[in-house]
């Protein structure tokens, strides 16, 4: 269960790749217990971020007295492997008596592939970051080029040195000077 | 001098705003603390996160706190609870159309005579095969268990005349709107946003159910508790003075907005604000309908972990999950609750601390001066709507008594 369709893809790659061949992704909320029912998964995989793990949990309490009961995956696993897994942002349910050696891989690879989305999620977010730092820094330096009348490699020189002397980063200083000019009336230059 | 971090888990709720003011007010520096929040959707990840340590602390529902320490669910973790977040703040929202056939529009309805109408409802739709179903935020919960002792009151056998199922509160009003349930009982603001978007009516509260009822509390893996006890009882105390502040009414508007911000509860201050100020608005286009103990987060020493309230939750649970009532149980129940540690954090500090560390709930009919080890100290009428009192030294003979409706 994920609402991230795209790491759902990723996972679903990931354990048909390891043989596992009878994968169903839920991404709506509604009428969980009846599609459960329906699909009597031996494992579960949800996102711990995912609002409806309250809900799945009471229906596993309600099948613990069913005759396919599911159960925690804590109450099956090392802690190691459980904190790994809330580390990475999964959680497992396991139906009981499914085999250990056949667990353990299912969760190594939700493991692996929840953290190695996490990784591109942060790169991604750091690269749009980086675009937006460079935005900046160019209408500074064309606020300057326009007022100060220099060209481009002395306008960033001045930012590049302003920042050195105040200890700041160069993306603050032209966001202050981008910020101050919109304040004095749009003298952009842009 | 820097300032010692302590990372509190949360769920977007009214009833988190103590440790968020306290940061957000500087009571928490005062203290030489630095809050900082991991805001969830589930609470079995606030457990998660709690148990395996991504936070020192959790702003938990107090039932869940009890039935971690007892391993229902999953494998026992032993918690500490050394200071309650609040009592009540939760109310039963009917559909409209449940609504229209049992309480008058804008006012709140009367436990005992809303129960007797649902009961008799209950009855005419089973006759066409109907049933109603209700959405509670956690088995685990207080909304659980009170929506629960209203119904078995009123003649209602919770487990065989209706369906009681778990719906998160984000998505609680949107499970009535669609038909999922007739009704829900959860906290603030997703009553209220229920009756704005208008797809129920705010039926009766459960201040009213039970006047002091234990909801909120901060839980904290006992281990981490003895580990860092000093900046615990540092907590507590920032905590309090976020109890002052929040009860302040000239501080409501700037807490409402405060709580509303993305980080925190993400939502409508105007909605948060009627929580606040026990201020509610039952049902569209009506007046708002002053309540006064609607959420009861600090006088009358309410932060304070009674024991009693612990053994009250521990008889609930025996009651609801079908358990036969065992004495090392209770014990290991009541001992989740820490008037020790709280006492500790607070003695010599101008807090009024109660003498007792437990006592008969839902005694109390009028307000009442009691003894305290510190400071003037009375506590507020407790009672329970049918009138039962609940003596935690005899918590086997309160099961029998109770009716037998499952």
């Amino acid at each position: 269960m994920d609402d991230n369709p795209a790491r759902a893809a990723i996972i679903e790659e990931g354990l048909q790749e390891a043989g596992e061949d009878e994968i169903t992704t839920i991404v709506e909320r509604r009428g969980l217990a009846g599609k459960l029912e329906e699909m009597a998964p031996d494992v579960i995989l949800i996102d711990i971020e995912n609002p409806s793990r309250d809900e799945l949990e009471e229906l596993f309490a309600i099948s613990r007295a069913a005759a396919r009961p599911i159960a925690m995956f804590v109450d099956q696993s090392d802690e190691e492997t459980t904190e790994a897994a809330i580390d990475a942002g999964v959680s497992a349910y396991i139906v009981d008596g499914l085999s250990k050696n056949r667990i353990k891989p299912i969760l190594d690879l939700a493991v692996r592939r929840f953290n190695a989305f996490s990784r591109l999620q942060r790169e991604l977010h750091e690269a749009r970051t980086a675009l937006a730092d460079k935005d900046v820094i160019d209408r500074a330096k064309h606020i300057l080029m326009a007022q100060r009348h220099v060209s481009e490699p002395e306008a960033h020189g001045l930012l590049r040195s302003q920042a050195m002397n105040s200890n700041r980063r160069i993306v603050d200083i032209a966001d202050a000077i981008v910020t101050a000019s919109e304040l004095m009336g749009g003298m952009d230059g842009a | 001098m820097a300032l010692d971090r302590l990372t509190i888990g949360f769920l977007p709720l009214v009833d988190a705003a103590l440790p968020i003011l306290a940061q957000e007010h500087g009571f928490a520096e005062a203290e030489g603390l630095e809050l900082s929040f991991v805001r969830d959707m589930s609470w079995a990840t606030v457990l998660d996160r709690l148990l395996y340590g991504h936070s020192d602390a959790a702003h938990l529902l107090a039932p869940l706190a009890i039935a971690t320490t007892l391993g229902r669910g999953r494998p026992a973790k032993p918690l500490a609870v050394p200071f309650v977040l609040g009592l009540n703040g939760n109310a039963v929202t009917l559909s409209q159309d449940l609504a229209a056939r049992l309480v008058e529009t804008g006012k709140l309805g009367d436990p005992n005579a809303t129960g007797s109408a649902l009961a008799r409802e209950i009855m005419r739709l089973a006759k066409t095969g109907q049933r109603l179903r209700f959405g509670v935020v956690h088995r685990y919960s207080s909304h659980n268990y009170m929506l629960r002792y209203w119904l078995a009151a009123s003649g209602i056998a919770p487990d065989r005349d209706v369906d009681i199922v778990t719906v998160a509160p984000p998505f609680a009003a949107d499970a009535l709107a669609a038909g999922e349930v007739d009704g829900i009982c959860v906290g603030e603001p997703w009553n209220s946003v229920a009756v704005e978007q208008g797809a129920g009516r705010i039926a009766i509260v459960t201040s009213q159910i039970w006047r002091r009822g234990v909801e909120k509390v901060l839980a904290v893996p006992e281990a981490v508790l003895e580990d860092k006890a000093p900046l615990f009882e540092r907590l507590i105390r920032a905590l309090l003075s976020a109890g002052r502040n929040f009860i302040d009414p000239d501080s409501w508007d700037a807490n409402a907005a405060l709580l509303a911000r993305p980080e925190y509860l993400d939502g409508s201050a105007a909605l948060i604000r009627r929580a606040i100020s026990d201020r509610i608005l039952l049902a569209r286009d009506t007046a708002p309908v002053h309540i006064p103990d609607f959420m009861f987060q600090h006088r009358d020493a309410a932060n304070f972990p009674w024991k009693s309230q612990a053994a009250w939750l521990y008889s609930q649970l025996v009651r609801w999950d079908g358990l036969t009532y065992a004495a090392e149980d209770a014990e290991r129940a009541g001992h989740v609750f820490r008037p020790d540690f709280y006492r500790g954090a607070v003695s010599g500090h101008d807090e009024p601390l109660p003498g007792a560390s437990s006592k008969v709930e839902g005694g109390l009919e009028t307000m009442i001066a009691v003894g305290g080890t510190q400071g003037r100290l009375a506590l507020g009428p407790d009672v329970f709507f049918d009138g039962r009192t609940f003596d935690p030294d005899d918590i086997s003979g309160y099961l029998e008594a109770l009716p037998v409706v499952k």
